[in-house]
């Protein structure tokens, strides 16, 4: 497409002798996790049936008013203090007025000139500081559906579910930055139960504005991208959008420079695509909501909401690598859901092993859940606690199982929800130490098998495995193998 | 035809909870005065008379099978056809929303019903609540019962010509500049603005959000303090109604007024206020006077301001609130060229009259980017100015009293072509809804059109916000000296056996 390239990690490119430097912002609309929607007392669940989740507030009525719902603000603050944001103790509501059919009022409820919290920004593993500008609460709108014949279809069910909006400054550069800001982003909102921020859902839904200039200039027009369900397709867009401007100003021709405009990313082709142009756009002609009293957020409200904060993914990654001295691999892996690290740092505490805990929900318990062999898709719907897995890895440690039976318990706790001393005094599991058993088994396995025997003997230890095998296979894999191989050696040496 | 129709709702409720017999034959007396007068008085847009003798009867049954009546038990109530009562067209008196029956009932239509009031039938009224004179409608005009050639004034007409010519003994209005106060005073009766937030407005068709008022209409002082009762109260499903208790209605005895400062601004007897209104209005303090309360000349400066201030304020808000008035979901639709904004141009253009379509476009604009500031961003800086001026002014005096309506009823049609003079209909109205504060218009005696007809002159008296209890003592004691509203147009006392 461009024979533009990026010069070095900076991302700025060199045209014409002119370095160009991409200047970008994100905002992000994420559906707060409320049991009800945010002016009305109905329940929402994406993918019910159309327009059964709708009261005579959310349809918009008339004579219907809305009533606020305290949750969306818990969870909004929440959000805020986890991200660093300033919340302000007083904001108002506005009307954003403009026509369409799926907002049944023809306005929406938003935060106009008073959002109620502003400052904050997260920190990327890059290290580049993403500042935001401010976070506000609104609600959403419902669904038109164009492509049922010729007549638009509107579903209201997500009509008036709350919304968080974050704008960030245009503090990112590059398609990497994007990405790592939207993920840290979606694991803070996650990580303080503000927003489920499910991207297929439409939980979670982001929009780009981009701006390119010679470097130690002044910024230019910036152009808004939206459409972007994913985050490859944001960075896919900043990829195809930022080379596009640059070409765009090298023209000789002023018609052909960038305006201010909404552009559509097209997935298929892999384009962006102008929408519609700024000029002549809807004037939304805000003002405060007569309807709604001012937002007032006491400081002891917001201290409490303080206190209630989750650690965050970012600081538990840290501590996990170092006091707990795991890889950084492992610690992303476990701080990916904060379920799973919830989950890890009880089985770590009750065990006392955390690496051996690490291991267990890496290897096992993950891959499990993403298999079928049981019901539960997720670590909360697991019959299986941090007691069991505890319970489990002190049976290994005190050498009471080995590692194949442990593996054979554990499927079973996953699936009966049983304690694992039990399954294992059931099955008869327990690891075999005595020493007369294990003697008998290992003579049994040197009898017939002299050579190997010598090979031993003449120093090649790794020969001791083949008769290892038997003497496993004789007991069912109950025999301790330390011990066996132990015995073996003694009975080999004793037999010079 | 039945001394049914001279009691005031009090004195009904006891009649009407001697028996289910009685009670039914009270809610058919109503119904019966209907039949034979509204054809005259056009007041009524969708009648309840079959839902009102079901109603009848099975509150006749719970009354026989002991139960405790409500306040209103077996009174008839007529309500403005902006308010929502589930499944009954609520068209405010709009084309576009001709069929449009709500699928909720308004919180206080409920609590209306929930005391034992029957609705007889829904009113006519300005389209949206925007008119001085009820003839802004797509529907029929109701008519002055003093004379029927004149307008029982507006947006509330249908419900205040119900009330006058003794149909029903209550109904309801809502007041956003004077709605209720202005055809309370052109049909001789008591009509209460309560303060903002005193009663909730879910299930009241919005027309200017921080201004709209559910009023009560009624001909004695006792039948307002009962019904507002009865709606007021904290509403979680309105998040701008006090969380106070409903005001309960005080000792049936006024206290003396000997203690009483009431303050009279010169700006209500100013010009524009016709000379029979002002000697009527004068005549009345004059009685206060003689019962002891005090007299006190008071300033509000801003008063000259309230007009264009209201004007900008409840536009803006309006045309936001009508917005929704689109053809989607509700009311009529009309297609356009097709296009999603044709079908929404096309249903708008079609379905509002054109006060609606001054106002919508009035208020777009002054809420517009580039003269937000200018228009509406002043507007609320006037808004507070003219809080300031009843703030300083309730400092030394208990209540303010003034004509109601600069005017007496004046003929239907008369107006019409000028809305400018139309909007000063309400010049002495506005300040109070602006500034959120109660205020009743009180009947206080009559003077003669040109023409010589006796029409009705109310006096309105102002409180600040929440004292609405202030109001209703010195209301009731006017009208138990005077016998204030106690007058029946000869239309309706044809009525009476
Ligand atoms: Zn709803």
């Amino acid at each position: 497409m461009s024979p533009l390239r990026p010069d070095g990690d900076d991302w700025i490119f060199e045209a014409s002798g002119t370095r160009w430097v991409p200047v970008i912002g994100l905002e992000v609309h994420a559906q707060l996790a409320t049991r009800t929607k945010f002016l009305c007392p109905c329940a929402y669940e994406a993918g019910a049936q159309p327009n059964t989740q709708v009261c005579p507030v959310c349809t918009g009525q008339p004579g219907a008013l809305p009533q606020l719902n305290a949750e969306a603000i818990k969870l909004a603050v929440r959000a805020a203090l986890a991200l660093g944001c300033d919340v302000a103790p007083r904001s108002k509501f506005d009307r954003k007025n403009y026509f369409y059919c799926d907002i049944p009022k023809n306005y929406q409820i938003t935060q106009y000139d008073q959002p109620y919290c502003t400052g904050g920004g997260i920190r990327l593993a890059s290290g580049r500081f993403v500042r935001l500008n401010r976070i506000h609460l609104e609600e959403d709108a419902g669904k038109a559906i164009h492509d049922r014949g010729d007549v638009t279809l509107v579903d209201l069910n997500r009509a008036g579910v709350p919304l968080i909006e974050s704008v960030t400054e245009a503090d990112l550069q590059t398609p990497e930055d994007a990405a790592a800001y939207l993920t840290a982003l979606r694991e803070i909102l996650i990580y303080t139960g503000a927003s489920s921020a499910d991207m297929e859902k439409g939980e979670f839904r982001c929009d780009v504005n981009i701006s390119v200039h010679p470097e130690g200039e002044e910024w230019r027009t910036k152009v808004e991208i939206k459409n972007l369900n994913s985050f490859s397709n944001v960075q896919a867009a900043i990829r195809y959008e930022v080379p596009r401007q640059i070409l765009a100003w090298e023209s000789p021709d002023p018609a052909d420079h960038p305006v201010q405009e909404t552009r559509l990313y097209d997935v298929a082709a892999g384009v962006t695509r102008s929408m519609r142009k700024k000029e002549g756009e809807a004037d939304y002609r805000y003002f405060p909501d007569p309807d709604l009293p001012p937002i007032l957020v006491p400081a002891a409200f917001i201290e409490r909401q303080r206190s209630l904060l989750p650690e965050l993914p970012a600081a538990r990654r840290e501590r996990y690598q170092r006091d707990l001295g795991l890889s950084e691999y492992d610690a992303g892996v476990l701080t990916l859901q904060r379920a799973v690290a919830d989950f890890f740092e009880a089985t770590a505490r009750l065990s006392g092993q955390p690496k051996e805990a690490c291991n267990w929900i890496t290897n096992e318990l993950l891959r499990a859940l993403s298999g079928d062999e049981i019901e539960a898709t997720c670590i909360d719907e697991l019959r299986l606690k941090p007691f069991d897995l505890s319970e489990l890895l002190g049976l290994l440690a005190a050498g009471k199982v080995g590692g194949g039976a442990a593996r054979q318990i554990f499927s079973l706790m996953l699936t009966s929800g049983r304690a694992a001393g039990e399954i294992l005094v059931d099955l008869g599991l327990e690891q075999i130490d005595d020493e007369e058993q294990l003697s008998e088994w290992c003579r049994e396995a040197l009898a017939g098998r002299a050579s190997v025997a010598a090979e031993v003997r003449a120093g090649n230890l790794k020969a001791i495995g083949a008769l290892m095998g038997p003497v496993m296979a004789a007991s069912g894999g109950k025999a301790n193998p330390t011990r066996v191989r132990e015995l073996l050696l003694r009975l080999i040496h004793d037999a010079d | 035809m039945s001394d049914w129709l001279e009691l005031d709702a009090v004195a009904w409720r006891a009649r009407a909870t001697q028996g289910g017999a009685a009670l039914c034959a009270g809610v058919d007396a109503s119904l019966a005065a209907i039949a034979s007068l509204d054809g005259q008085v056009q007041a009524f847009a969708v009648n309840l008379a079959d839902s009102a003798r079901e109603r009848a009867r099975a509150l006749a049954q719970r009354l026989d099978a002991g139960e405790i009546p409500g306040p209103l038990f077996g009174v008839p109530i007529a309500l403005k056809a902006n308010m929502c009562l589930e499944g009954v067209e609520t068209h405010c008196g709009s084309k576009l929303l001709k069929g449009y029956a709500p699928p909720y009932s308004a919180t206080f239509v409920q609590r209306v019903i929930d005391a034992g009031a029957i609705p007889v039938g829904m009113t006519h009224m300005d389209e949206f609540a925007m008119g001085s004179s009820s003839e802004n409608s797509a529907y029929e005009t109701p008519r002055n019962p003093w004379d029927l050639s004149r307008t029982p004034g507006g947006s509330s007409g249908g419900s205040a010509a119900a009330v006058a010519s003794c149909m029903v003994p209550l109904a309801l209005g809502s007041d956003t500049g004077g709605s209720v106060r202005q055809p309370a005073s052109f049909c001789g009766l008591f009509g209460l603005k309560p303060s903002y937030g005193r009663v909730s407005r879910y299930g009241l068709v919005a027309f200017g959000s921080s201004l709209d008022a559910v009023s009560p209409l009624a001909r004695s002082v006792r039948d307002i303090e009962q019904l507002l009762f009865v709606i007021s109260g904290a509403d979680p499903r309105d998040a701008t109604c006090c969380d106070l208790p409903a005001l309960e209605p005080g000792s049936g005895d006024p206290p003396e007024a000997t203690s009483l400062r009431i303050g009279v601004p010169a700006e209500y007897f100013g010009a524009g206020i016709e000379q029979g209104v002002r000697e009527t209005a004068l005549a009345a303090l004059a009685e206060l006077k003689k019962l002891g309360a005090e007299l006190v000349p008071v300033d509000l400066p801003h008063t000259s301001y309230a007009i264009p201030t209201y004007y900008v304020v409840a536009t803006a808000e309006a045309s936001s609130n009508l917005a929704r008035f689109d053809g989607v979901a509700f009311g009529q639709r009309a297609s356009g060229d097709g296009s999603l904004q044709g079908m929404f141009a096309a249903t708008r253009e079609a379905g509002f009259g054109e006060e609606v379509k001054r106002r919508v476009l009035l208020g777009t604009y002054v809420l517009s980017a580039g003269y937000h500031d200018k228009w509406y961003g002043r507007a609320q800086r006037v808004r507070t100015l003219l809080r300031q001026d009843f703030e300083r002014a309730f400092e030394k005096v208990d209540l303010i009293a003034g004509p109601t309506s600069p005017t007496t009823a004046f003929r239907l049609g008369e107006r019409n072509s000028d809305p400018l003079a139309m909007y000063q209909a309400d010049a002495c109205t506005v300040p109070t809804s602006l500034a959120g504060l109660p205020a009743m218009s009180l009947p206080v005696g009559f003077t003669a059109a040109a023409d010589g007809t006796q029409l009705p002159v109310g006096l309105q008296l102002i409180a600040p916000a929440l004292e609405e209890a202030r109001i209703l003592r010195l209301a009731a004691l006017l009208e138990r000296a005077t016998g204030a509203g106690s007058q029946r147009p000869p239309l309706a006392a044809g009525e009476f056996s």
